[in-house]
C-alpha cells in the first residue's frame, strides 16, 4: 500500500500513457476503420452497418422493446441464467476439485471420468439440455453449467496441489481435523488458483452461454441477435454483440479485481 | 508420559541416484520434562530427527516413540516450531496464535485471554490484526513460537527457533523459554546452530556428524548447571562467563571441528588432532 504512494514521475507517464491513450488510440483507430469502410461503400448498410448507426440502434434498443424487451431486460436475462449456472459450478466444481487434490482415493475415482468429460464443449450439451429441461429458462443454464464447471474444479485441485506443504504439515501438529484442515488451510492456500479458475470460469461462462441462447431460448442476449437475424436487422445484431463484448469485458474486471485482492492479502 | 525415544533410527531418502542414508543408528532418549539440544553441521539430519518425533516423517529402520508409544502421525501433544515459520499467510497474527487452541475447542473468551498473553509475552504488541507477509522475519518467528506455546504442549520440538531473530530479541526469548522451562518444565527437543544457545538452555547436548548422520557425543550439561547453581544468574552473560559455562562450551567446539571424537577416546583424539 505505502509502495503505491509514491511513483516517480516517469512510472506515472508510462502508466497513463498504458492505461489512456494507447488504449484510447486504439479504439479510435478501429471505429474510424469501419466507419471509412461503410462510409465507402466496401460493404452495403445491410450486411455492415456504420459505428453511427449501430449506436442509434443501441439507443433505440434501450426503449424501444425488440422480441419482447428492452435491451436491459434481455440483458438482465442473460445474467440472471449466467448467475444460477455459474454459481452452481462454483458450488460444486470448487468443493470437488478440493477433494481430488486433498484425497487421493477421490482422485483416483474421478480423475479419468472428468478428463473426459472436459473435452467436451458446452454447446454439445444443448441436446440434452433441452430434452431435459425443455426451451425455457434452464436449458441455458445447464449449458453455462458444463462451461464453468470444469475450469473450477481444475483450479482447485491444482491450488491443493501447489499448496506450500509446510503450512499443511504445522495444520496438522496444531491438531486441525478433517473439516478445519479443509475450510481454514486447503481452501485458503488454494485460493490465489481458485480465484484464477473462477475468472476463467466466468469467461468460458459468458461464452457458452450466449452460444446456447442462439439455439435454445426466448429471452438474453443470445436470442435478441437470432432475432435481429432472422428480420435482416444487422444493427440490431451489432448493438447485441457490443453489449454482449461489453458485459464480459466488465465479468472479467470485476474477477480480476477479485484475483488481485486475494493474491495482496496473501501477501503473494 | 512424554518422553522420546529413538531406538536404532535409520532414514534413507529414495534419490535419482539411488539410496541416500540420511541417519543411521541413532538411539537417545529425552525424558519427561528434560530438555536436550541438538547441534551438529547443516545436512547431518537434525530436522530429519525433529519431523519424525512430530510424525511428520518416519524411519526406514528402528522406532521413534513418544510416551511408549510408536509415533504414527502428528498431534497437538507434540508442538511444532518449524525452521521456516510456516505461518498461515491467510490469517492474522492473532488468528495464527490461536489456531490450535480454536482446533481443541477452548471457548472464545478464554482463547482470547491466552492469544493476549503471548502476544505480550512475545512483544507482539500492536501486530496483533497484521498478516504474516507484514511482519519482519524475526516476527514472524516469534509468531511461530507463540502459536505452539499457546498449546501448552507436553513436548515441544523446536527447529531453530531463534534462528532468524536479532541478538537482542535472542537473548530475550532464550531467557524466557529459560523461565519457562523452570516454572513449567516440558520435554523438549531443541535444534540449534548456536553452541553457547545450546549450552545454555539444555540439559544435555547432542553433537552429531554428517554423511549419515550419527551421534558423535552426548554432553550432560544439567549436572554442572545445578552444582554450579546457573539458576541464580538473572542474566545470560552472567552465565556465558562461568568458568564451567566456557568449559563445556569450548569441549563442544571441539567435537565439532572433530578434534574429540567421543567421551572415551578423548586422551587419544587429542593426540593425534594436536601432533
Ligand atoms: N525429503 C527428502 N528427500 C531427500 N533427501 C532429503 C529429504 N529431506 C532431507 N534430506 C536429506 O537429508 C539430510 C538431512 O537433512 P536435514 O534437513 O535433516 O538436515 P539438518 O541437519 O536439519 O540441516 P540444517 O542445519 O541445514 O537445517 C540432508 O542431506 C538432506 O539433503
Ligand atoms: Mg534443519
Amino acid at each position: 500500500m505505502a509502495a503505491l504512494n509514491g511513483p516517480t514521475p516517469a512510472v506515472r507517464a508510462g502508466t497513463l500513457l498504458e492505461a489512456w491513450v494507447l488504449p484510447a488510440f486504439g479504439i479510435v483507430t478501429f471505429l474510424m476503420l469501419w466507419a471509412g469502410c461503410t462510409a465507402a461503400g466496401l460493404a452495403p448498410a445491410r450486411l455492415l452497418p456504420g459505428p453511427g448507426a449501430a449506436a442509434a440502434e443501441f439507443i433505440d434498443l434501450t426503449h424501444t422493446p425488440y422480441s419482447g424487451a428492452v435491451l436491459q431486460v434481455h440483458l438482465l436475462a442473460s445474467l440472471m441464467k449466467f448467475s444460477l449456472g455459474y454459481g452452481l459450478a462454483v458450488l460444486t466444481g470448487v468443493p470437488l476439485g478440493l477433494m481430488m487434490g486433498r484425497y487421493r482415493i477421490v482422485e483416483w475415482a474421478i480423475a479419468p471420468l472428468y478428463e473426459s468429460i472436459r473435452f467436451i464443449p458446452p454447446i454439445a450439451w444443448v441436446p440434452f439440455s433441452i430434452l431435459w429441461l425443455g426451451t425455457g429458462f434452464l436449458a441455458p443454464t445447464l449449458v453455462i453449467f458444463s462451461g464453468a464447471f470444469s475450469p473450477c474444479v481444475l483450479n482447485a485441485y491444482r491450488g491443493v496441489h501447489t499448496a506450500d506443504r509446510a503450512v499443511l504439515e504445522a495444520a496438522q501438529t496444531l491438531g486441525a481435523g478433517r473439516w478445519a484442515t479443509m475450510t481454514e488451510v486447503l481452501l485458503p492456500a488454494a485460493l490465489p488458483d481458485i480465484v484464477a479458475g473462477l475468472r476463467v470460469a466466468a469467461g468460458f461462462a459468458w461464452q457458452s452461454l450466449i452460444g446456447a441462447e442462439l439455439i435454445v431460448g426466448s429471452t438474453g442476449l443470445g436470442y435478441l441477435i437470432i432475432q435481429g437475424e432472422s428480420n435482416l436487422s444487422s444493427t440490431v445484431v451489432v448493438a447485441g454483440m457490443i453489449t454482449i463484448g461489453l458485459t464480459g469485458a466488465a465479468i472479467d474486471f470485476a474477477m480480476l479485481r477479485a484475483e488481485r485482492f486475494v493474491r495482496r492479502n496473501w501477501g503473494q | 508420559m512424554s518422553e522420546i525415544r529413538f531406538e536404532g533410527v535409520e532414514r534413507r531418502f529414495h534419490r535419482p541416484g539411488g539410496n541416500f542414508l540420511a541417519l543411521e543408528n541413532i538411539c537417545f532418549e529425552v525424558a519427561e520434562r528434560e530438555f536436550v539440544a541438538l547441534v551438529g553441521p547443516s545436512g547431518c539430519g537434525k530436522t530429519t530427527l525433529l519431523r519424525m518425533a512430530a510424525g511428520l516423517d518416519f524411519p526406514t529402520g528402528g522406532r521413534v516413540l513418544v510416551g511408549n508409544r510408536e509415533v504414527r502421525g502428528p498431534g497437538p501433544d507434540r508442538a511444532v516450531v518449524f525452521q521456516q515459520f510456516a505461518l498461515f499467510p491467510w490469517k492474522t497474527i492473532r488468528q495464527n496464535i490461536g489456531f490450535g487452541l480454536k482446533c481443541k475447542g477452548t471457548p472464545l473468551t478464554q482463547r482470547r485471554e491466552i492469544i493476549e498473553h503471548y502476544v505480550t509475552l512475545m512483544g507482539l504488541q500492536g501486530h496483533g490484526d497484521a498478516y504474516p507477509h507484514q511482519l519482519s522475519g524475526g516476527m514472524q518467528q516469534r509468531v511461530a513460537i507463540a502459536r505452539s506455546y499457546a498449546l501448552e504442549p507436553d513436548v515441544l520440538l523446536m527447529d531453530e527457533p531463534f534462528g532468524a531473530l536479532d541478538a537482542q530479541t535472542r537473548v530475550l526469548m532464550q531467557e524466557e523459554l529459560v523461565r519457562l522451562a523452570r516454572d513449567n518444565p516440558r520435554t523438549v527437543l531443541f535444534i540449534t546452530h548456536s553452541v553457547d544457545e545450546a549450552v545454555y538452555l539444555a540439559d544435555r547436548v547432542i553433537v552429531m556428524t554428517p554423511r549419515p548422520g550419527r551421534i558423535s557425543a552426548i554432553i550432560d550439561i544439567g549436572l554442572v548447571r545445578r552444582t554450579e547453581r546457573w539458576i541464580d544468574c538473572e542474566h545470560i552473560e552472567e552465565v556465558m562467563a562461568q568458568k564451567s559455562f566456557v568449559h563445556l562450551r569450548s569441549r563442544i567446539w571441539r567435537l565439532l571441528r572433530g578434534l574429540e571424537s567421543s567421551g572415551e577416546t578423548v586422551g587419544r583424539a587429542m593426540e593425534t588432532g594436536v601432533g
